[in-house]
């Protein structure tokens, strides 16, 4: 044993080396979430958050099940490729009160779904004001592509409203005109 | 076996570590949604945008972007045309300065141009999903990251707000959350996608000049439409692999 005679104080010191070293390991433990190395060098359950926040906009498909005279009269349209809420803005509010629950928003993170009164009216669509909504888009400008329909608002109309000629849901004055 | 005091206080905290780990077992996966499945981005149809902002306005109501802030916004580029004097043409080259204006990011539409001459066009941007993404490599804690599915995000639990990633992003995407005083950007709306819906943007736009695409499905059009068509991605000199196909994009767009 004569190689390690008066080596003690070097075990003394590995030995304090390896306590330290689980210390950090312990402190890593409870300072490092579960999930952070789970996909790659960041905390894998964010993406779970993430993708838990609540919807706004419903989505086409969604608005249709209910309103499907609308969805009819504007597939043979011009706007047929204009969604719903392109215009009556988010209502994801309004078809969680017809559900009588968030659940759609909450369905896919770990929040338990909300009670709603089953009434979609109490978030109602506000009607759009079609002075300010169709110029939005068609108000003639040197900018815009070309084939898009664009009117001059000085001009095209004399202080009538476009829902005079224009049934929004099917603009072309042939197909329907006004209602 | 006889284990000393001393090996065994060596021994307690590993074991606790080795114990922790064996309940904490795998994470359970969503039901409907595989992260594998999907590798996402987007295409801008560059004429058949006409500058509305819907996209603005919807991404500002989807997410609660805050006012003066963009999680995506529109750019109207003029390009005049080569103006030409007495003594021959000016050595501006109207190619490389176009005029770019993006009033309130395009959130209220722009003004009326009556200027005919040169080439108008409107360039909405967002987010590119870059697969090579400058931002998250420079994180220096981890916040940010590409989901298994191509998405750029941001874990604004973990997120210290150092803004270097904002500096980092060749393209502008990212901005420091005023209040929540983290990183923020364009999530390509995840928490909507991830429920089979399309993007707020997408949906809100009248025209279909933005589509969700999703690289990895074999029946999505993209697949067609890229070989098809002329498709670019903006700074591609950068190599940052981005996911944002624009349609006929002048060249002038940086």
């Amino acid at each position: 044993m004569s190689v390690f005679k008066d080596a003690g104080h070097l075990f003394r010191f590995a030995g304090l080396f390896v306590l330290a070293f689980l210390v950090f390991l312990v402190v890593r433990h409870y300072v490092v979430p579960k999930s952070f190395g789970q996909y790659g060098h960041y905390r894998g359950a964010a993406i779970d958050e993430i993708a838990a926040r609540p919807v706004k906009f419903a989505g086409h498909e969604t608005c249709e099940t209910c309103h499907s005279d609308v969805a009819d009269k504007k597939k043979i349209g011009k706007h047929a490729h204009v969604n719903c809420e392109a215009c009556h803005g988010a209502l994801a509010g309004h078809v969680n009160h017809m559900m009588g629950t968030d659940s759609p928003a909450a369905s896919a993170g770990s929040g338990a779904p909300t009670q709603l009164a089953d009434d979609p009216s109490l978030e109602k669509p506000v009607l759009p004001d079609t002075a300010v909504l169709c110029v939005r888009c068609h108000t003639a400008s040197a900018a815009k592509p070309k084939g898009f329909p664009q009117i001059d608002p000085a001009n095209h109309y004399q202080g009538t409203s476009c829902k005079t000629c224009h049934q929004p849901h099917s603009p072309g004055i042939d197909a329907g005109g006004a209602k | 076996m006889k284990i000393s005091r001393r090996q065994m206080l060596i021994l307690l905290p590993a074991a606790a570590v080795a114990w922790e780990s064996v309940l904490a077992g795998t994470p359970e996966d969503s039901p409907n949604y595989k992260m594998t499945d999907h590798w996402w981005g987007m295409l801008i149809d560059i004429p058949k945008c006409i500058g509305c902002g819907n996209c603005v306005r919807a991404c500002q109501t989807e997410n609660d972007v805050p006012d003066g802030f963009f999680r995506t916004w529109v750019e109207r580029y003029h390009r005049t045309d080569w103006p030409m004097t007495e003594t021959g043409p000016i050595t501006t080259n109207p190619l490389i300065a176009p005029e770019v204006i993006s009033p309130k990011g395009g959130k209220e539409g722009f003004p009326v141009a009556t200027d005919e001459s040169g080439k108008y066009f409107f360039v909405p941007k967002l987010c590119n999903h870059c697969a090579d993404s400058p931002c998250t490599q420079v994180c220096p804690v981890g916040a940010t990251f590409i989901s298994p599915d191509g998405v750029v995000l941001v874990d604004q639990k973990y997120c210290l707000g150092c803004a270097y990633c904002v500096q980092a992003c060749p393209y502008g995407c990212r901005y420091i959350h005023p209040t929540k005083e983290v990183a923020d950007k364009c999530t390509l709306c995840y928490h909507r996608i991830t429920k089979g819906l399309t993007t707020a943007c997408c949906e809100a736009c009248p025209t279909g000049a933005r589509q969700l695409v999703d690289l990895k499905d074999p029946k999505d059009p993209i697949h067609e439409f890229l070989k098809t068509h002329t498709v670019q991605v903006l700074k591609p000199q950068m190599a940052t692999g981005a996911k944002l196909f624009y349609n006929d994009l002048d060249g002038s767009v940086r």
